[in-house]
């Protein structure tokens, strides 16, 4: 299992690796964490003739806060300072916590959140809960800047908006609304080291009278993208949810999911857990409220 | 492709290393460096075998490529025994409580309970469970791993 040869480029600027990735268009790949690619390349999946390795251009790596006490994460923080990170424990649980279910120990010290959000599989575990927080892409390119909203940043299994030569630099999650409850439910085979077969992140915001003034509820591996369930968030919008509309909202949601079956699980198994894992989701975040 | 020329401590020694671009860190320690305590076992950073701490980190070898191991600290099984005659707490809780069978996993095991315990000296049990999820053991079932941990643990 031994990569193919590859000439490996540290560039020291963001301006750097753009003219870099804009030189060997088509043969070259971003590297940060590499705990995805350099196992692709061993397969000889994938086998880049130049790797444009970003983890030296500093300031790429860290979680702050901005004025509005809104989240600023760069995309090559690793997943496990996310995890572990003291600026997520109060409003921003949630995200640590399905950062936490990626992978292990070990390929959380290496794993960057960038890495997880570009290598978009559908079922990536950082972006459910991201789209349910209303995050928003920061993308470098020879431009300049710009801004996607998270939940427009994928366009297929594996592919995102980026241009050939854009980098992701960092993700902005605005401050959540005084009243709200957040959670990412994982289903997997195995209980770690695993992909999710499916994933169900749900946002609430709640009005002064305990009804939901908003409502994201954001379906992992169940489509070619991460997806949002409109109609089961239609459904509980402005409610007062008893269980009856919980179940309603739930099934609802399962039939917004398009799975396909593969190794891990079947269609059908993946529609009912659907179906399942949001209820829970939604009984857990209301009961946070 | 060019050879690159890094500089790294391993277990508090410095050493220099010619290496290939496309040759990662578990290369370098286990066939170049000849430091055999870290194990080649899936390769894909899947079974943990090959867990060493990177700048106090547990990671996987076989995942990181040789050139971006320059200028890191990179601790292995061997650096664990504080002396030749003397064992590491862990080392000594994995002996006394049956945690080693074939002792592949071992390496690995040890370099991650450290770490874990190094972040939180208390674990309870299911936080050890979820702190080894990455390094597989085909043969002890983890029960006596897990003991080990916990004794370590309130030894400390």
């Amino acid at each position: 299992m031994r990569m193919r040869p590859f000439t490996h480029l540290k560039p020291r600027t963001l301006q750097e690796a753009i003219s870099l990735l804009e030189q060997y268009n088509g043969k070259a790949k971003i590297i940060a964490g590499g705990t995805e690619l350099v196992n692709l390349m061993k397969e000889k999946l994938i086998s880049p003739e130049y790797l444009i390795d970003i983890t030296y251009v500093p300031g790429l790596d860290k979680i702050g806060c901005d004025a509005t006490g809104g989240l600023k994460i760069g995309a090559l923080c690793p997943l496990s300072d996310i995890e572990s990170s003291s600026l997520l424990k109060d409003k921003y649980d949630a995200l640590a916590r399905a950062v936490q279910t990626i992978g292990s120990v070990q390929v959380r010290n290496l794993g960057t959140i960038g890495g997880n959000l570009c290598h978009a599989s559908p079922s990536a575990d950082s972006a459910p809960i991201l789209i349910g927080l209303e995050a928003r892409a920061w993308i470098f390119g020879s431009a300049g800047e710009r801004e996607v909203e998270l939940k427009n940043f994928f366009t297929g299994p594996g592919q995102t908006v980026l241009k050939p030569e854009e980098i992701l630099v960092r993700l902005e999650v605005p401050t959540p609304p005084p009243r709200f409850a957040a959670i990412y439910l994982k289903q997997s085979p195995r209980r770690a080291m695993d992909l999710a077969v499916v994933g169900v992140a749900v946002v609430l915001s709640f009005a002064p009278d305990h009804s939901l003034a908003d409502v994201r509820i954001v379906l992992g591996a169940v489509a070619p993208t991460p997806i949002r369930a409109v109609q089961a968030e239609a459904l509980l919008r402005g409610k007062k949810p008893a269980s009856g509309l919980i179940s309603e909202a739930a099934r609802v949601a399962a039939e917004e999911a398009r799975p396909i079956s593969d190794v891990r699980s079947s269609k059908e198994y993946r529609k009912d857990m659907v179906d399942v894992l949001t209820a829970r989701a939604l009984q857990q975040t209301l009961a946070q409220a | 492709m060019k050879k690159e020329m890094i500089t790294l401590k391993v277990n508090g020694e410095s050493y220099e290393a010619l290496v290939k671009p496309n040759s990662t860190l578990l290369d370098l320690l286990r066939d170049y460096l000849r430091i055999t305590g870290p194990k080649r076992g899936c390769d894909a950073g899947d079974c943990g075998s090959c867990t060493v701490l990177m700048d106090g980190r547990p990671v996987n070898a076989c995942l990181v490529l040789a050139l971006k191991a320059q200028g890191r600290d990179i601790t292995t099984v061997e650096g664990l025994a504080p002396g030749t005659m003397k064992l590491h707490p862990l080392q000594e809780a994995f002996v006394e409580h049956g945690a080693i069978q074939c002792g592949f996993c071992t390496p690995g095991m040890l370099i991650t309970a450290k770490a874990l315990l190094e972040r939180n000296s208390q674990p309870t049990e299911r936080e050890i469970r979820a702190g080894i999820a990455g390094n597989l053991c085909r043969c002890t079932g983890y029960e006596k791993i897990v003991e080990a941990i916990k004794a370590a643990a309130e030894k400390t």
